[in-house]
């Protein structure tokens, strides 16, 4: 904790909302289960998703240990090849539609009303359907394993023909990522309304804090984006039982053409989960630096042209195809210019701590780790993008360690600095500094541990997605198993410190964190209240 | 206008991108084929010489006359059958019995002639030992087979082809020299 004093801000924290409890029940008059089901409280609503999220993420991550499990030793020993893919399928789906997606509009839920000073999202009862079509969606996608055949075990890509090939498993998971689709769409109409249409007087687009800018941009990414692959799986499902023949070779479709539409919304996906993690890095940096964001302007700019960009280099994740040089060279070129605008945000925030009055508070450990994992991510993205090179490193444990440090030192960090940052504003109460520490390095550890020794397996030839492997390649997945269950038990880290601070944390302090400054943290007291901001503050 | 109305239509607005969009997946399959028809890939097996149609025409039927020969050769070489019909379109396969006469390896080439001359293209050979040389030890025998095909397009008033094969001695390939 910050031992420098707040000198601005809560002083006059915005007295109207204190009253806000006067009038009537918060809770809309439900109590119990009730309440959450029907709530339309945009807090309430971030909350839900973040518990799920969190669920879904210890869900995902026993399935990320049974297959360490089977790859700790060559040879099967635990799990069939069948149950193996299913598992390596799932834990795909899961760990990106059901934990990361929803973490970030957890957090969009909860932040981005309170940030551009709006007393709630712009559609509270569509808000609450977005969330609660969730748990369903899950529901479905793991009931899968119950059906003859069980789950599909194509890989999180669900690429054709296997697709076509599949059990019923695989129907339920195409209405399981139908579902999935129509919440994300629906949940970004309403982030995009509401940042653009129910802004605070004077809250210019331009003085958005980062994070409210990442969302939208992510937002417009998700409506142009999901329906794509919404039409990409309905397609599938109509090569299966309704005679069409897009993917299905045997009428004259082509697996090929799938993998087209599949990556026309796959590489933007990579943004919608990256970007918003952008956005909490974007506030956490400069509230332990204790200054402005540097490079602001910049910062929405390269943001853009990240989003603008991620539409025309789908095909850098099919090189092998057979695609003609032409197209391999206009992909390659395309997506070797990403690092662009990458590259400012990484350097804005490196010189945001700059001559920074710096302090590593847990958050800050996790946006540090965040910064230099989710580069050396981006670097090996880097290596992958040039094609001659990925011919080679294609669908081997190379591209499984490129996209973890990516998704789990990147997103999954920065989800965490994100919740230690906020968890204060949010629930009054303070967690426990030393053991968010523990969590931090440890988690940083083993991470490496679980995924550097990837980088080597893939560079040896390892192919991914496989339960057994070569003699030689045992020592790196003795290592990287090891890691895993060394980063699950760090979970528990988090656990603990989570549960125990919300049963019985310390009061936390009216602005934990100096540096901070979006309204949220100068205009509201802490714990926000249930309802906030039912008068616009005036922003300068 | 009032924020709910505002909202409101802009919910219309970006649902309706939704729906674009979800076409434009599907815009993506014509999109796909007129791209890989402009850059010439995958073409799915339409280029290069593309076999004919090999079709069976059971409307007519043509007899194929075997006829043999040597040429300077001690080789016994008789077909196992002195005619067969085929249906243009329909393959089929005749054996040859060669035998070579002599103590000593001997290479043959056999050369192949048809009457009338212009039915040769259309008599489509699949498989022909007239494709390689043959060598045969002393006093070996071997069945050789043709396998072919009469091509549909063959000129309706040709109803008998005679295939004649004359074997050739290849001189200085383990013979006479």
């Amino acid at each position: 904790m910050s031992a420098v004093v707040d000198t601005h801000g809560h002083g006059h924290g915005h007295d109207h909302a204190g009253h806000a409890h006067g009038h009537g029940d918060p809770h809309g008059g439900y109590g119990g289960l009730m309440r959450w089901v029907t709530t339309t409280n945009h807090k309430d609503i971030g909350t839900m998703y973040l518990w799920f999220a969190g669920f879904m993420f210890f869900v995902g991550g026993m399935m990320a240990l049974a297959i360490r499990l089977e790859l700790f030793h060559p040879g099967l020993q635990y799990l069939h090849p069948d149950f193996y893919n299913q598992l390596v399928t799932s834990h795909g789906l899961i760990m990106i539609f059901g934990a990361i997606m929803p973490a970030f509009v957890g957090f969009a839920n909860w932040q981005i009303p309170m940030m551009i000073g709006a007393p709630d999202m712009a559609f509270a009862r569509l808000n609450n359907w977005s969330f609660w079509l969730l748990p369903f969606a899950a529901t479905l996608l793991i009931s899968a394993y119950f059906m003859p055949g069980g789950a599909p075990g194509a890989g999180w890509t669900l690429y054709a023909p296997l697709t076509v090939q599949q059990g019923i498993g695989m129907d339920f998971t195409i209405f399981a990522i139908h579902i999935l689709g129509m919440s994300s769409i629906l949940g970004s109409i309403n982030i995009i309304t509401t940042i653009l249409n129910m802004r605070a007087p004077g809250m210019s687009l331009m003085k958005m804090p980062m994070f409210c800018w990442t969302w939208l941009i992510t937002a417009y990414l998700l409506v142009a984006v999901m329906p794509v692959l919404a039409g990409a799986v309905t397609m599938t499902l109509t090569d299966r039982h309704f005679g069409t023949t897009f993917f299905n070779a045997a009428g004259g479709g082509d697996p090929v053409l799938y993998q087209h539409i599949f990556w026309f919304f796959g590489h933007p996906e990579v943004y919608v989960i990256a970007l918003p993690a952008f956005g909490v890095i974007s506030q956490v940096i400069p509230a332990f630096s204790r200054k402005p964001l540097f490079g602001y302007a910049s910062m929405v700019y390269a943001t853009s042209a990240i989003a603008i960009l991620s539409f025309i280099v789908w095909a850098h994740h099919m090189y092998t195809v057979g695609m003609p040089v032409t197209g391999q060279l206009f992909f390659m070129y395309a997506t070797t210019l990403i690092a662009v605008p990458t590259g400012v945000k990484v350097f804005n925030w490196v010189s945001t701590m700059w001559k920074g009055s710096l302090s590593f508070e847990t958050p800050m450990l996790f946006a540090c780790g965040f910064l230099f994992l989710f580069t050396l991510g981006g670097f090996t993205g880097l290596v992958l993008s040039l094609a001659p090179v990925d011919i080679q490193l294609q669908d081997t444990y190379y591209v499984v360690a490129h996209f973890h440090y990516v998704m789990v030192a990147g997103a999954m960090f920065s989800a965490f600095a994100g919740i230690y940052f906020w968890l204060p504003k949010w629930t009054g109460k303070m967690y426990n500094e030393t053991l968010g520490k523990w969590h931090f390095w440890l988690t940083l550890i083993t991470f490496n541990l679980i995924f550097f020794v990837q980088h080597f397996l893939g560079m040896a030839g390892m192919p991914r997605r496989i339960p057994d492997y070569p003699l030689m390649f045992t020592t790196w997945n003795e290592i990287s198993s090891i890691g895993a269950f060394g980063f699950a038990l760090s979970q528990l880290v988090f656990l603990y410190n989570l549960f125990t601070t919300l049963k019985r944390g310390e009061p936390a302090p009216q602005k934990p964190w100096d540096g901070a400054d979006s309204l949220d943290w100068t205009h509201l007291p802490t714990p926000a209240p249930y309802h906030s901001f039912e008068t616009a503050p005036q922003v300068k | 206008m009032s924020v709910v109305a505002e909202n409101r239509r802009m919910l219309v607005r970006l649902a309706l991108v939704a729906v674009a969009m979800f076409g434009f997946g599907y815009a993506l399959v014509p999109f796909y084929y007129k791209i890989c028809a402009a850059w010439g890939v995958n073409s799915f097996g339409e280029t290069g010489e593309s076999p004919a149609n090999t079709q069976v025409d059971r409307s007519r039927t043509v007899t194929i006359e075997f006829d043999s020969n040597t040429h300077g050769l001690p080789w016994y070489f008789k077909p196992a059958v002195n005619h067969m019909d085929v249906h243009p379109g329909q393959v089929a396969t005749v054996e040859y019995e060669v035998v070579n006469e002599r103590p000593t390896p001997v290479t043959g080439q056999a050369i192949a002639s048809f009457g009338p001359q212009l039915a040769g293209e259309y008599f489509k050979k699949i498989e022909c030992f007239c494709f390689n040389q043959q060598t045969l030890r002393g006093g070996e025998s071997r069945r050789l087979p043709v396998v072919f095909v009469v091509d549909p397009k063959l000129p309706r008033d040709v109803n008998t082809i005679s295939l004649s094969y004359t074997f050739f001695e290849v001189a200085g390939r383990g013979g006479k020299g």
